[in-house]
């Protein structure tokens, strides 16, 4: 290549950057006013989930449920007769990015509010974000608890909603030694110092406790030491493929879940469906909704979901919680009378029973859900068979009076 | 289960881990001894074996399609280890650092390959029938049961341990690999091909690598990141093994499954981690090049 072809090409690159801007000039044309109409102004409020990286594949279906919701409101007229405008982020499945959004949707597109956060690490990198600037986040999945904020709405299950009912529902079955197992963060570990002592307390045995690094796949040993100690049943806190590793070697060394029963708190239809609900069928879980709730108001939700995303779409508790979430929103909006953070989520409080797709549900004044505690049984198709539910509606407690006393949430 | 149940099971465990770190660290003990080259790529290997596994798997779901799986998973990494050889690593050799960094990008871009292809949730190979179910055993050992899937993994890493030592001890191929590691320059100059034997033992690493990731589909799913969780322990066998040793790789993978399962269930699966390490750490303290010391001018140049 000589200097006078470089020379050439040099100029015909310049000559296309002029072209392009001519191009691009033409197009901006300053003077057409922006697409939506003045006299109907849109409220917009942010989405902000995974949508890319290892968390994607549970936090696009939570997306989706907040979408159908959003345009379940606008069909019927909006929020104080505004049209919702989501705006929807990609959190990336990076706890600082998360954090970074949710800046950006608070100040640059000044939502109203924002729905979103899966892991805890999300949520917690996000806290600060939504306290510095008063906004509102509602958080649609369950959780270890132990936190308490003003500006975030905990739809999902609080360890009193979800884990202790769980182990009430195995004393009631008559299993009482019962074996901690979970992936090496902060969920497991936090929810196994709740689950011992109400176990201690209840006179039940822990046969064991054991944790694997995130991501482990060799469940040898674990194993060998489960055989070991003979329990009951299993407390399964293990996250995503991890699970995989454990239910195949566990049933190839002789513990399939139909001789020794497992509870697991981190498998919905989602997990359940791509795993491959075959390796898993057999197994318990505990959540505030499942796909097979036999009210009419699931039904509505199942339909309307399918119908968007297909007929063969799973639904599970977090996303159950992320359409939720929208319409509680909603209808804060409707009796506070206002778009402004602090009135929305006193509102909140003050709204009544609903009749929601989970069962009666209520936010309480602690910003959190009273919500049914729901125990299934997978079944080969991928459905939970539901074998019990809490008597009525849990009331929602952020902190386990055995596993932190003299804690309490109090917000004004 | 008994004391003496719980200690032969952990002793069995131990040495099922072993089999697929030696399957794991046999290639990149290869390639490290004979071409002083650190593939940072070679868990990727692992993956590719897996996924072809699955692949194979999904075309012949029959009871003998495992075996397919076993071979397509070998041939198609050893393909891919020789294209890797050709294409990259050949260009860079006398440049460890730059080889480094190239095998590391190499290993980011399969990854995330895998990842846009099949996603990042696992993909799962089924073991076929004459897999499941175990042996279980009586008297003093009552209460333990060896999956035949693990018995299978074993047998199988013994298998290519001696395929590769005969491989190495009496063909003509395995006399140029034993020159060249010897005395690269003096091979050379008598006329061996050392290009052609690098191909080689680095496609063979490969191709081992793969069946690893094969077997390993059995009792784990396929990940995107499933060499990741490998590659370490490879490296800690390699390096306590001894470069370019066979028989010093087969003892640092025993020691070191068997350290790990019986350290696991004396503490917790995450301290056993620690502890393998302190101990690896003391353990090249005191025999700095491993437990087989072989005398290479190619190592020490």
């Amino acid at each position: 290549m000589n200097h006078r072809f470089l020379l050439k090409l040099s100029g015909f690159a310049l000559m296309a950057c002029y072209a392009a801007s001519i191009l691009a000039g033409a197009g901006a044309r300053p003077n057409v006013p922006p697409s939506p109409a003045p006299d109907t102004p849109a409220v917009k409020v942010g989405v902000l989930h995974s949508l890319t990286g290892t968390m994607a594949i549970s936090e696009v279906t939570v997306k989706n449920a907040t979408m159908l919701a959003i345009d379940q409101l606008n069909a019927s007229g909006g929020a104080l007769g505004k049209q919702v405008e989501p705006v929807i982020e990609d959190g990336a499945s990076d706890p600082a990015i998360f954090s970074q959004k949710a800046q950006k949707l608070i100040q640059q597109d000044k939502v109203a509010t924002v729905f979103g956060g899966w892991t805890s690490a999300s949520r917690k990198a996000m806290l600060p974000v939504f306290e510095r600037f008063h906004s509102l986040l509602w958080y649609p999945v369950q959780f270890e608890g132990n936190e308490c904020s003003s500006d975030i709405m905990y739809s999902g299950a609080q360890p009193n909603q979800q884990i202790v009912p769980a182990l009430d529902w195995a004393f009631q079955k008559g299993y009482k030694k019962i074996f901690l197992l979970g992936s090496d963060y902060v969920f497991p570990r936090t929810a196994n110092l709740i689950l011992k002592k109400h176990i201690v307390q209840s006179r039940g045995t822990v046969a064991g406790e054991e944790y694997v690094p995130l991501g482990g796949t060799d469940f040898s040993s674990v194993i060998s030491k489960i055989k070991l100690a003979g329990p009951d049943i299993i407390f399964n806190t293990l996250n995503g493929d991890s699970n995989v590793s454990f239910f195949k070697q566990a049933s190839a060394a002789g513990m399939p879940p139909s001789k020794l029963p497992v509870m697991s708190f981190s498998i919905a239809e989602q997990e359940a469906k791509a795993m491959g609900a075959s390796l898993v069928a057999g197994s318990y879980a505990a959540w505030n909704y499942f796909q097979t709730l036999d009210t009419p108001a699931n039904k509505k939700f199942v339909a309307a979901y399918r119908a968007k995303f297909g007929k063969d779409a799973a639904l599970d508790d977090p996303m159950a919680h992320g359409y939720i979430d929208v319409m509680a929103w909603a209808a804060a909006v409707r009796k506070a009378g206002s778009f402004e953070p602090d009135a929305v989520r006193k509102a909140a409080a003050q709204l009544d029973w609903e009749d929601s797709c989970m069962g009666k549900i209520k936010f309480a004044g602690n910003q959190s859900l009273y919500q049914t505690a729901y125990v299934g049984q997978l079944e080969p198709n991928g459905d939970f068979k539901i074998l019990w539910q809490s008597k009525e509606p849990l009331m929602p407690d952020p902190y386990d009076q055995l596993a932190f006393p003299g804690k309490s949430c109090l917000i004004k | 289960m008994g004391e003496g149940g719980v200690i032969a099971g952990q002793i069995f465990n131990g040495i099922s881990v072993a089999s697929i770190l030696l399957l794991a660290a046999l290639g990149l003990a290869l390639s490290f001894g004979v071409m002083n080259v650190i593939n940072m790529a070679h868990g990727e290997m692992l993956m590719l074996g897996g996924y072809l596994s699955y692949l194979a798997c999904r075309v012949l779901p029959g009871p003998g399609g495992f075996l397919v799986a076993l071979a397509v998973a070998f041939g198609g990494t050893f393909l891919f280890g020789a294209l890797l050889e050709v294409i990259v690593i050949r260009r860079l050799y006398g440049r460890p650092l730059d080889t480094l960094l190239a095998t590391w990008g190499i290993s980011l871009i399969l990854q995330q390959g895998a990842r846009s292809l099949f996603g990042p949730i696992g993909v799962e190979v089924v073991a076929p029938h004459w897999l499941n179910g175990s042996v279980s055993m009586h008297g003093t050992l009552a209460g333990l049961d060896l999956p035949y899937v693990r018995l299978f993994i074993i047998v199988l890493a013994i298998a290519v341990l001696g395929l590769v030592a005969l491989f190495i001890a009496k063909t003509a191929w395995g006399l140029r690999l034993r020159a060249v590691h010897q005395d690269r320059e003096m091979a050379e100059a008598l006329g061996v091909n050392t290009r052609t034997v690098d191909l080689v033992v680095f496609a063979l690493g490969a191709g081992v690598a793969g069946l690893a990731g094969s077997v390993l589909a059995l009792i784990s799913p396929v990940t995107p990141t499933v060499g990741q969780s490998y590659i370490v322990y490879a490296f800690l066998v390699v390096i306590v093994g001894g470069l370019g040793s066979l028989v010093g790789t087969a003892l640092a993978a025993l020691l070191v499954g068997l350290f790990s399962c019986s350290l696991q269930i004396f503490t917790s699966v995450s301290l056993a981690d620690v502890l393998l390490l302190v101990l690896v750490i003391l353990f090249i303290q005191f025999r700095p090049k491993g437990i087989v010391v072989r005398r290479s001018r190619a190592i020490e140049a």
